[in-house]
C-alpha cells in the first residue's frame, strides 16, 4: 500500500471531483449547469459559519444529537475478546443516519431558493427523513421508490405519505433503487429551474459523495470525542455497513489519517458472493464502471449492463458504492468484507438477546463482523461498530425469515 | 472529413435541410432491427443513430427505455451493435451512422478496444449522454484522434457562458435538446427554437440539428425550417414498440423525412 507516499487521505475528491481514478461528473449536459452551481453553493455554506450553527442547532434540537457512544457489556462479555462499542445513531429522529445528510441537503436547498424536493429511497429511511425535513420546513417532497420496495416497505410509504409527501412507484426497469434513482435524475432533467435533487448516499455526480459524506462525518467527530471521554483514547477498530456507504463514510472520513485506526466496511453478501450474482458486494464482487454520475465499483455482466444486487436488507440492495469507498479500497486504507444474510439475522437476534437493542438489518451486517473478530482480539481492543437504524422497519421481514407469523 | 462532415456539406450545397433518424440497435431483435436500419437511407434519412442498449438511461424517456430493455432480452450486445454497422457498411458506404448511448458498456470493452472497432465498422460519431466536456479525456479526446466525430448535447441550460466549453471539442454536428426533460417529452414550439438554435449558431460554425418531441412530418418540417436539420427517436421507435412490419416503419421514417426536406 503506498500510505507513505499521501501526507493525508482526508484531502479529496480533486477539482474535477475524483477520488483517485473514482467519482467525477458523468451527466447529461442538462443537469451539468446545475451541479455546477450546486457545488459552487456548498463550497460558500461550507465555510459560512451561520450554516454550520444552523445544523448544529437542529442536529441537537431536532435530530437529537449527539447520539451515545454505548459500550455494549453483556456482548462485550459473550464474545470474550475486544471492547466492543455501539454508536447508536438509531436513536435519532426518524431512526437512522440518514436525517445527518438530509438536514444539511435541505439548509443547502432553501439557500438556494429551491422550493421543491426530489429523493430516491429503497428501503423508505432517506425517504422518511426527506420527508420529514420537508414537513419542518413547508417545502414540497416527491419521492421516488421502487414499485417492488413499495410493496414490501408499506409502512414506511404510509409514513411519507402521512409526512405529506408525494411517493412515486417506480416501474421502469426493474423497479428497485436503482430505477428510483434513474428516474430521480429524469425528474431533476425535466424540473431543473425550482427542483433540489436531495442523494440519500456518498454516490452521484461531484459534488454530492464529498457534501454527503461532509454532513455525514457528524458520526466520525462525535465517536472520537466520546472514545477520547471513555478510554482516553482513539479506537482500534470502526466498523460499518455499506450499501451505498454513507453511515461508514461519515464513521470512517474522521479517522482516515489516523493510522493506527483499522477501518473496516462491511457489505452485503446476499446468499453468498459468487457468480449467482445473489448479493450486493460491490467491491468484493464487482469491478469499476461509470453509473449514476460516477465512476464506481458496480455489478455488472461482460457487456457493462448494471445487475439488479440482492441482500435482505432492502437498503444495501444497490449495485454501486460511494466512489471514496472504491479509492480507499484500491489504496489500501480501508478493508472491505462481505457478510450473508444467515450471518445478519444471527447478529440481529443477538443483539436484541444480549443489548436490549432491535438493530436494523444493515448495522445487523457490520454487527455479524464485528462477532467475527472480536473473540479473536485482545481485551483492551476497542471496537466500535456503527448502530446507523433501527429495526421497526425490518420485524417483518426477519420474522418471515424465522418463520414467526406475524398475522396472529 | 467524416462521412457526416460529407453529408452535412452535400445537404449545404442543395441548400438541403437534414433528416436524422433514432433506432434503438437490436430492438425488437437483431435481424428486424439489421432490416429497418438497411431500409432508413433509402427512406429519406440522411445520417443514422444508432441507440446502443444500457440498463440504466437516464436520460430517457419510457419509450426508449423499454426499447432498450427489449433489444437486451433479445441478446443484442455492444459487439452486435457493431455488426449492424459492419452489415449496413457492406452495402451502403455513404450513410453516417453515429452511435448514441451511455458511457458504461463502452468503458467496459475499454476506450482503446472500443475506438478501433468502431472506426473498422464504418462508425462516424459518437453521442455519449453521460459525457459531459468535464470528462473529455474519457472519450472525446480519444474518438477524434480516432477519427470519430464526437457529437455534444447542447441544452436550454447551456448558457452563454457555458456555449464555449461545450463547443469545444465537439465535431460534426451540434444536437441541440430543444426542452428540459428526457426523450420523448413533449416538443418545443418551433418559435422558440428558433433563437435558441441563433444563439448556438453564434458558438460554432458546425450544423445544429433539434431533436426531442419531434413526432409529425410537419413538426419535422417546422423545427427544420428554424435549423440545419431535425432528429426523431422516439416517434420512430414507438411504432416499432407496435410491432408493426418493417415497410409500415420505414414508410412512417419516409413521411418524417418528407416532412424535414420540404423545409
Amino acid at each position: 500500500m503506498p500510505e507513505d507516499l499521501i501526507n493525508s487521505f482526508m484531502t479529496g475528491p480533486d477539482e474535477k471531483g475524483r477520488f483517485g481514478q473514482f467519482g467525477g461528473r458523468f451527466v447529461s449536459e442538462t443537469l451539468m449547469p446545475l451541479i455546477l452551481e450546486l457545488e459552487r453553493q456548498y463550497e460558500i455554506a461550507k465555510t459560512d459559519p451561520t450554516f454550520w450553527a444552523e445544523m448544529d442547532f437542529l442536529w441537537k434540537h431536532y435530530v437529537g444529537r449527539p447520539s451515545p457512544l454505548y459500550f455494549a457489556e453483556r456482548l462485550t462479555d459473550h464474545l470474550g475478546g475486544a471492547k466492543v462499542y455501539m454508536k447508536r445513531d438509531e436513536l435519532n429522529h426518524t431512526g437512522a443516519h440518514k436525517i445527518n445528510n438530509v438536514l444539511g441537503q435541505i439548509i443547502l436547498a432553501r439557500r438556494m431558493g429551491k422550493k421543491r424536493i426530489i429523493a430516491e429511497t429503497g428501503a423508505g429511511q432517506h425517504g422518511v427523513a426527506t420527508a420529514t425535513v420537508c414537513a419542518k420546513f413547508g417545502l414540497q417532497c416527491v419521492v421516488y421508490m421502487g414499485a417492488h420496495d413499495v410493496e414490501r416497505q408499506a409502512p414506511n410509504v404510509f409514513r411519507m405519505r402521512l409526512l405529506g409527501a408525494e411517493v412515486i412507484p417506480v416501474t421502469s426497469g426493474r423497479g428497485t433503487l436503482k430505477d428510483a434513482m434513474n428516474d430521480a435524475l429524469r425528474d431533476w432533467v425535466t424540473n431543473v429551474r425550482d427542483t433540489f435533487y436531495c442523494i440519500g448516499t456518498v454516490a452521484g455526480p461531484h459534488p454530492y459523495p464529498a457534501m454527503v459524506r461532509d454532513f455525514q462525518s457528524i458520526i466520525g467527530k462525535e465517536t472520537r470525542d466520546q472514545m477520547h471521554e471513555a478510554e482516553g483514547r482513539l479506537p482500534d477498530t470502526v466498523i460499518a455497513a455499506i450499501g451505498g456507504g454513507s453511515n461508514a463514510m461519515g464513521l470512517f472520513y474522521p479517522f482516515l489519517d489516523d493510522k493506527s485506526v483499522r477501518i473496516i466496511g462491511v457489505e452485503a453478501g446476499g446468499k453468498g458472493v459468487d457468480d449467482r450474482m445473489e448479493h450486493c458486494a460491490s467491491l468484493t464482487g464487482g469491478r469499476p464502471g461509470v453509473l449514476h454520475g460516477n465512476r464506481t465499483y458496480l455489478l455488472q455482466d461482460d457487456d457493462g449492463q448494471i445487475l439488479e444486487g440482492y441482500s435482505i436488507s432492502a437498503g444495501l440492495d444497490y449495485p454501486g458504492i460511494g466512489p471514496e469507498h472504491s479509492w480507499l479500497h484500491d489504496i489500501g486504507r480501508a478493508e472491505y468484507v462481505s457478510i450473508t444474510d444467515r450471518e445478519a439475522l444471527e447478529a440481529f437476534q443477538l443483539s436484541c438477546a444480549l443489548e436490549g437493542i432491535i438493530p436494523a438489518l444493515e448495522p445487523s451486517h457490520a454487527l455479524a463482523h464485528v462477532m467475527k473478530i472480536a473473540p479473536g482480539l485482545p481485551k483492551d481492543h476497542l471496537i466500535v461498530m456503527n448502530m446507523c437504524g433501527r429495526g421497526d422497519k425490518d420485524i417483518f421481514t426477519v420474522a418471515k425469515h424465522l418463520g414467526f407469523d406475524m398475522k396472529v | 472529413m467524416t462521412r457526416i462532415d460529407r453529408t452535412f456539406a452535400r445537404l449545404k450545397a442543395k441548400g438541403r435541410k437534414a433528416f436524422v433518424a433514432y433506432v434503438m440497435a437490436g430492438d425488437p431483435d437483431y435481424d428486424t432491427s439489421m432490416q429497418i436500419v438497411l431500409g432508413l437511407p433509402g427512406a429519406g434519412v440522411d445520417v443514422i443513430e444508432l441507440g446502443i442498449p444500457f440498463t440504466d438511461p437516464m436520460a430517457d424517456g419510457p419509450t426508449i427505455q423499454l426499447a432498450g430493455q427489449r433489444a437486451l432480452a433479445s441478446g443484442q450486445t455492444l459487439e452486435k451493435t457493431l455488426q449492424i454497422v459492419r452489415d449496413l457498411r457492406a452495402v451502403d458506404e455513404d450513410t453516417p451512422v453515429v452511435l448514441m448511448g451511455y458511457y458504461n458498456p463502452i468503458s467496459s470493452r475499454g476506450v482503446e478496444a472500443f475506438l478501433r472497432d468502431a472506426v473498422a465498422a464504418g462508425v462516424d460519431g459518437l453521442i455519449i449522454v453521460d459525457l459531459p466536456p468535464e470528462e473529455d479525456d474519457e472519450l472525446c479526446i480519444p474518438a477524434q484522434k480516432a477519427g470519430l466525430n464526437f457529437i455534444r448535447l447542447a441544452t436550454p441550460t447551456t448558457d452563454d457562458a457555458r456555449l464555449p466549453k461545450v463547443m469545444q471539442n465537439t465535431s460534426g454536428f451540434v444536437y441541440y435538446v430543444s426542452i428540459t426533460g428526457i426523450t420523448g417529452a413533449a416538443a418545443a414550439e418551433a418559435a422558440d427554437v428558433g433563437p435558441e438554435v441563433a444563439r448556438i449558431k453564434a458558438a460554432t460554425d458546425l450544423p445544429v440539428i433539434v431533436g426531442f418531441g419531434i413526432r409529425t412530418p410537419e413538426a419535422a418540417r417546422a423545427i427544420a425550417e428554424v435549423a440545419d436539420g431535425a432528429v426523431v427517436g422516439s416517434a420512430i421507435v414507438s411504432e416499432i414498440a407496435a410491432g408493426k412490419p418493417v415497410d409500415e416503419v420505414l414508410a412512417f421514417v419516409r413521411g418524417l423525412a418528407g416532412g424535414a426536406h420540404a423545409a
